[in-house]
């Protein structure tokens, strides 16, 4: 298919494995090996079983009547908020950590931003008994407070990155480094669709249950698997690919991706990767991110720590690039406000990171009756420290 | 001949030194060149820094954020460098990582080398595949050599693979390791180093990462043709004259 990987781990202009010889061979052997062992009869069996009894899969596909009638069209919401941890993130922490486990692994690292891929994979080694450390910058570690305390319940060593923003990129960097220094037997779970070749495929393939359950929902519920419209949010962007995976083919289905504009896309705190950003390699993989003339990576801004990364998934590139997405941005305000609004209409505390996505329905026109499902990747919870100062509540 | 080539059939025991271009003052670039020659260092590696050196231990992510901070770039790099061959006539190398030379451009990058006098690069991010595909016709074009690395779990067949497509050298890392790591010489690494000598490789080899003292160079030097001096070096020259700390450090390893 023409928006998945090709067999030199590309897609189209972007992809493949920009790493130092020190990371070869562990993603070597990852490449050899990630396909056969998902693909394995035993492993799926055990990952669906943990994704019904531990996560609570399937998530539900909840009709929003109210926030329907104010748009004028089906919307339809992917409740990955419900899972197990709160956030979809669980969804690629189950499938690596098993695959870790396939492959003799005896120690985890992570990166985290918001701290939802930190805990979920705290989560995990917890579950299977493995060893945890995870990397996350100084800034985010202050205002995700308690994700923190989770992660250190959780058994996990929580390691502050303090270079650069201190935030999710030097986190990343810092988690490279650490699997430098520890060649053999420590796997490193990469919570988005970021990375080299295969990590951009293997977190897919595991968020892609989002969009095979939901196509499901849709025959159920309207009688068709195919919508009008899909939205999802973009950091590095796994909660968008496993929202958008099963639809890629279908070419009459429309695919946005809603970026974090911060403050304003000229405002110089932002984090639109596509609208600011040119292409080039950044953590093992050719893609769009946001970089001086000289190719010095620029730090992002936004509201929200899970978007707060200065490029996407190569995937995600490829998809802007080829014109099959619509990749648009949302301030930070903008957010705020879509994620009261689905409080006070719903019932439904949104993470911010979720409520970009929602916030791009104020800006679509709508003839009537179009079916939308909008992907709800996280809960709001983590994130009330913000939404208390910003609303005075 | 190019000037890589040429030291390794004229020398053994080879020292080279590797620095942040534009640390710890922007100006300094070609000043600690000159210094290093004139102290006996054989080769030298200048590194153009980049905000995201995942391969780099503190002391060289600290040099290249300073460098950074200061305004080093590409393009002021190799202004600096059109007086490198005034009084440097030791190899010189250009180390980096690979997004600021794709936004510089592959063709510009190698032009430009040519026309200052660098005779190779070390570009760790660079995989084997792209440079095959996309830069070797240019290096080569241009004379320059392109160093790969290889580490304790480097597979034989891979290393012959990067010895058949490098014509510089081949850098061995002592460890997988960032920068900036003590080399200690065990019965493993002596086992990887030996294993490597016995492959009778058609490129030299330089062995780098951890080598810090005259002890661990003389090490090195017993099983490949040379070592790599960074992170020690970088270290030394952080403040005070650079004439004096340049001319300090070699002598530790010259008596």
């Amino acid at each position: 298919m023409k928006y998945k990987v090709n067999e030199k781990g590309y897609y189209g202009d972007f992809g493949g494995a920009y790493i130092p010889e020190m990371l070869y061979p562990n993603v070597e052997e990852l490449r050899q090996n990630y396909l056969k062992i998902i693909d394995d009869a035993g492993f799926q069996k055990e990952f669906h079983q943990l994704m019904k009894d531990y996560v609570g899969r399937p998530s539900p596909l909840y009709l929003a009547k109210r926030l329907s009638e104010r748009y004028g069209a089906n919307i339809f919401l992917k409740r990955e908020d419900l899972n197990h941890t709160g956030a979809h993130k669980i969804n690629n922490t189950i499938g690596q950590i098993l695959l870790a486990e396939k492959l003799g692994k005896k120690r985890i690292i992570a990166e985290t931003g918001a701290g939802q891929h930190g805990v979920a994979t705290a989560t995990v080694c917890a579950l299977r008994n493995l060893e945890c450390v995870i990397y996350m910058g100084e800034v985010d570690i202050e205002r995700q407070a308690p994700n923190v305390a989770r992660m250190k319940m959780l058994g996990a060593k929580v390691v502050p990155a303090s270079s650069g923003s201190k935030t999710l990129k030097d986190a990343t960097n810092e988690a490279m480094r650490d699997w430098i220094n520890n060649p053999v037997d420590t796997h490193y779970i990469i919570g988005s669709v970021v990375g080299p070749h295969p990590y951009p495929d293997m977190v897919a393939i595991f968020q892609s249950i989002i969009s095979e359950e939901t196509k499901k929902q849709l025959i159920e519920q309207t009688g068709n698997d195919q919508p009008d419209y899909v939205l999802a949010c973009v950091g590095g962007g796994s909660n968008a690919m496993g929202m958008f995976y099963h639809f890629m083919g279908d070419e009459n289905v429309k695919l946005i991706a809603v970026e974090a504009a911060g403050k304003g896309v000229s405002s110089g705190f932002s984090a639109a990767t596509t609208y600011l950003g040119k292409e080039g390699v950044l953590h093992g993989s050719r893609s769009i991110l946001m970089q001086t003339e000289d190719g010095q990576v620029v730090e992002p801004h936004s509201v929200s720590a899970g978007l707060d990364y200065p490029g996407i998934g190569p995937q995600h590139a490829h998809l802007f690039k080829t014109g099959r997405g619509k990749y648009v941005s949302i301030t930070d305000e903008e957010s705020l406000d879509a994620g009261l609004l689905l409080t006070q209409l719903e019932g439904i505390i949104p993470a911010i990171e979720s409520a970009h996505a929602l916030a791009y329905l104020e800006k679509m026109e709508f003839k009537g009756g179009e079916n939308v499902v909008v992907c709800l990747s996280g809960r709001g919870d983590k994130d009330l420290d913000t939404y208390i100062k910003y609303f005075n509540l | 001949m190019n000037r890589i080539k040429q030291l390794f059939q004229e020398k053994k025991n080879i020292l080279s030194i590797y620095y942040t271009a534009g640390y710890p003052n922007i100006g300094d670039t070609i000043q600690i060149a000159e210094a290093l020659e004139k102290s006996g260092a054989d080769m030298l590696e200048i590194g153009f820094p980049y905000s995201d050196p995942v391969a780099d231990g503190p002391v060289i992510q600290a040099s290249s954020k300073k460098s950074l901070d200061q305004g080093m770039n590409l393009k002021l790099l190799f202004e600096q460098l059109k007086d490198l061959r005034k009084n440097v006539t030791i190899p010189v190398l250009l180390m980096g990582y690979v997004n600021p030379v794709l936004q510089f451009g592959v063709e510009n990058f190698c032009k430009a080398c040519a026309e200052v006098g660098v005779d190779g690069c070390i570009v760790p991010d660079l995989p084997m595949v792209e440079y095959e595909e996309f830069y070797k016709g240019c290096f080569e074009e241009h004379n320059l050599s392109n160093v790969f690395l290889i580490t304790p779990q480097t597979a034989d067949e891979r290393i012959h693979k990067i010895d058949g497509l490098t014509n510089g050298f081949i850098y061995l890392l002592s460890s997988s390791a960032t920068t900036g790591k003590n080399l200690e010489v065990g019965d493993t690494t002596e086992n990887y180093f030996s294993r490597i000598k016995n492959m009778n490789l058609k490129n030299p080899t330089m062995i780098g990462f951890g080598i810090s003292d005259k002890q661990t160079f003389d090490k090195a030097c017993s099983y490949a043709n040379g070592a790599i001096i960074g992170t020690a070096f970088v270290k030394a020259i952080e403040s005070g004259n650079i004439e004096e700390s340049v001319s300090a450090f070699m002598k530790k390893f010259k008596s």
